[in-house]
């Protein structure tokens, strides 16, 4: 009984939304290698952070697996060429934020094996955490669930914390999305292997990992096979959206909030991404960097829906051909899932290290385009993970008072879309967040650049006061 | 004499006797404290147009009035003035107020949907920054003009309006350059420029050649012929686009259009698009301007 009520509370957070999470169609299909498509482009920024120093002129001939693309400074990783083939151009690309950007284009050899080159393997055992950060860094390792945040980085926590809990976050909230739970299912021991190396680098002694309930398979698997020296809890969650929000997650597992404009870290915790676990054990089990990454490609509006293992950097159109193509009532390709994905308006944009699935949704998903005025319902308010009130922020960003919705906490919103999606009057309001943080970062850097004006004014009129005063002295 | 009359004689006493007190305090004060002010502010305050735009640069009307007494700006600053307002400023300072180098904000993209196709629908919240933040609006070209008029809405002279090509157009009659349209284009296509110079280049694509021309058929391909002919000091090739040095302006030559196999560059006299509405004079646009603002 006493076990039971702490499963209802401890597995969840409070608010949130309960989306028909759509899994059906591919949680059960076991992930399949593509084949290599004749290019890839490879953007040389797939990762917050600064993107990577192209190393490669075009005609150089590359090996799947090489550095191509150098990491610049401490936030930022490496791009390896994810396929054997000849580089036929380094230019801009379309580029799945909807900007182009340079890449790197590699045409695809056919006749090659496509077996990397032999690499070294790290040793894992007793190894340090400074040379395990290199080591996952050099990978180019990122969060695979879909934000990019380099994950050397997370494995550093700020010197004033004291890290107690890996949090492995196999959640994996987004209707239609299943990669996660693939892995989970067929590789529950990668996983672990790669806790182990975590938990060494961090230097904790316990590990969560948080499945949601609708993963029972994937839940019963990673059971199975925990090791026997490692401390390791499978965590059942409450199906719950965005329960695979960082923040959500933590509240989760723990019982811990994170303030506002605080890390993980800053309550003992380090999270990361089910995938990049496995990616990161990859890289201790066979010295391959980074090259390839499990994608979902589903919803209604696709023929075949597919769990796929693809080349990072394979053109969204082969991935969909692949997979029979779109259905004649296609409207929407989405990078992602239907809650936070991005909408994408040219398919020849590649998969991302952070692109964790295609989803194709049709007009019958779509909500109606006409809104209607706020009738103060405050649903949004209980949608809202992280308790701000989205109807007076809305309110404001349709004002474009930025100030004041700074001062009603818009920084702790992450664009989760709880609020769009309960609104009865169907007001856009996580876009228009997303506006706001864009507009308030553009004025923000103005401001920046005016200063920084003023200030350089300011220095050259007070050096040609003194050449001034110099000269008549 | 009853109760009530005497309380209310009494009230009156004492707040008229405050009332003196003060008023005799506040008139010693003023002779005492009195700052002298130039009458002319006052004076060139009242003929300033009073919007408080901004565009001088400096706090409002009245700052720019004082300023220009001070002798630390010329009158001609402000561009919001009517040609009879400058010549009463003329007249009250005894300076020329009518030479100015006006400038006005120049569109640097002529990408309508006439020339540059979208690759897909955009549904959503109607303005250019929402457009551009989901996935740059569904647009062909990823930096042309998505034409969701957020200039049209924040421009305060009713000097910018939507022409059919879903493109901007701007009234440089009633342009005043006070910047609010550079700084609410989300794409940064907006550029303020002395009416005066012509050379401009309508484009900020950065592909090369064939990509380029694939997105819109008016981009700037990077092919070089303009830089050659108006020489590599006034035009550059950036990155796949020409771009003009305008601090060498004066090197500026018709020639340097000539050879442009898009017309991405253009020599433009007074409008930069012809105005929508013949009431606002599509007869001055493209032909003529006045005189004094050439000299």
């Amino acid at each position: 009984m006493t076990s039971g009520l702490r499963g209802l509370f401890r597995g969840g957070f409070r608010h949130g939304v309960h989306p028909p999470d759509h899994k059906e169609s591919t949680e059960s299909l076991p992930i399949r290698r593509m084949p290599f498509p004749d290019e890839v482009v490879l953007p040389l920024s797939q990762h917050a952070g600064a993107p990577a120093a192209c190393l490669v002129r075009p005609g150089d001939r590359v090996e799947r697996g090489d550095a191509i693309g150098s990491a610049q400074g401490h936030v930022s990783v490496p791009i390896h060429a994810t396929a054997s083939g000849t580089v036929a151009a380094v230019e801009l690309a379309p580029h799945p934020s909807g900007r182009w950007m340079d890449a790197v284009r590699i045409a695809v050899d056919p006749h090659s094996a496509q077996i990397p080159r032999p690499r070294i393997v790290p040793r894992w055992e007793g190894l340090d955490a400074v040379a395990t950060r290199a080591a996952v860094k050099n990978a180019g390792v990122v969060g695979l669930g879909g934000a990019a945040f380099p994950t050397h980085v997370k494995l550093e926590p700020p010197p004033d914390t004291e890290i107690e809990l890996l949090l492995v976050n196999g959640a994996e909230c987004e209707p239609y999305l299943t990669s996660d739970h693939r892995v989970m299912v067929e590789h529950p021991e990668r996983v672990h292997f790669g806790v182990r190396i975590m938990m060494q680098c961090l230097d904790v002694d316990r590990a969560v990992i948080g499945v949601e309930m609708n993963k029972p398979d994937a839940v019963a698997r990673l059971r199975e096979t925990v090791p026997e020296d490692l401390d390791v809890t499978v965590l059942p969650l409450r199906v719950k959206y965005p329960q695979g929000a960082e923040k959500m997650l933590i509240h989760a597992a723990t019982g811990r909030e994170v303030p506002s404009g605080m890390l993980p870290a800053h309550v003992g915790t380090v999270v990361q991404n089910v995938g990049s676990i496995a990616a990161i054990a990859e890289v201790f089990e066979t010295g391959y960097p980074l090259i390839e990454r499990i994608v979902t490609v589903s919803g209604p509006g696709i023929v075949r829906p597919m769990n796929l293992i693809v080349p990072v950097g394979t053109r969204a159109r082969d991935v969909l051909a692949f997979c029979g193509g779109l259905t004649e009532d296609a409207t929407e390709v989405l990078f992602g899932g239907p809650m936070m994905g991005a909408p994408q308006p040219d398919l020849d944009v590649p998969i991302l290290k952070g692109t964790s699935g295609i989803t194709v949704l049709t007009e019958r998903e779509r909500k109606p385009e006409r809104s209607w005025p706020c009738i103060a319902c405050a649903r949004c308010l209980g949608a809202c993970p992280v308790f701000l009130n989205p109807s007076r922020l809305g309110m404001l960003a349709q004002a474009g008072r930025w100030d004041e919705m700074t001062e009603m906490h818009l920084g702790d919103c992450m664009v989760c879309g709880s609020c769009s999606y309960v609104c009865p009057s169907n007001i856009p309001l996580s876009q228009m967040f997303s506006v706001a943080k864009s507009q308030m970062r553009r004025e923000r850097e103005a401001r920046e650049r005016h200063e920084r004006a003023v200030a350089e004014a300011e220095a050259s009129r007070r050096a040609e006061e003194s050449e001034a005063a110099g000269v008549s002295a | 004499m009853d109760v009530s009359t005497s309380s209310l004689l009494a009230s009156v006493a004492v707040l008229g006797g405050v009332g003196t007190t003060f008023g005799a305090l506040i008139a010693l004060a003023n002779a005492r404290f009195r700052v002298e002010e130039d009458p002319r502010v006052d004076a060139l305050s009242d003929i300033l147009p009073g919007a408080n735009c901004g565009a001088c640069g400096f706090a409002g009307c009245r700052a720019f009035a004082e300023a220009v007494i001070d002798g630390r700006t010329p009158p001609a600053r402000c561009t919001v003035m009517s040609e009879g307002e400058r010549e009463d400023v003329g007249a009250l300072l005894g300076v020329d107020a009518t030479v100015t180098d006006r400038a006005v904000a120049r569109l640097m993209c002529a990408g309508g949907h006439d020339v540059a196709p979208r690759k897909a629908t955009y549904r959503g919240i109607e303005s250019c920054a929402a457009a551009v933040a989901v996935s740059g609006g569904g647009k062909g070209c990823a930096w042309g003009c998505v034409g969701f008029a957020d200039c049209e809405v924040a421009c305060g002279f009713d000097a910018i309006h939507m022409g059919p090509n879903g493109l901007p157009i701007v009234d440089v009659d009633a342009c005043t350059a006070c910047n609010d349209c550079v700084e609410v284009c989300p794409l940064g296509l907006f550029r303020l420029l002395p009416l005066d110079t012509h050379l401009l280049v309508q484009c900020r694509n950065l592909l090369d050649g064939d990509l380029a021309e694939a997105v819109c058929s008016v981009a700037c391909t990077g092919c070089r012929k303009c830089a050659q002919d108006a020489g590599p000091e006034l035009i550059e090739i950036r990155q796949g686009l020409a771009v003009i040095d305008y601090d060498r302006i004066e090197l500026e030559n018709p020639a340097a259009i000539e050879r442009c196999p898009t017309g991405a560059i253009v020599w433009v006299e007074g409008q930069q698009f012809p105005l929508l509405d013949p009431a606002h004079g599509v007869a001055s646009g493209h032909s003529t301007h006045p005189e004094g603002m050439l000299a």
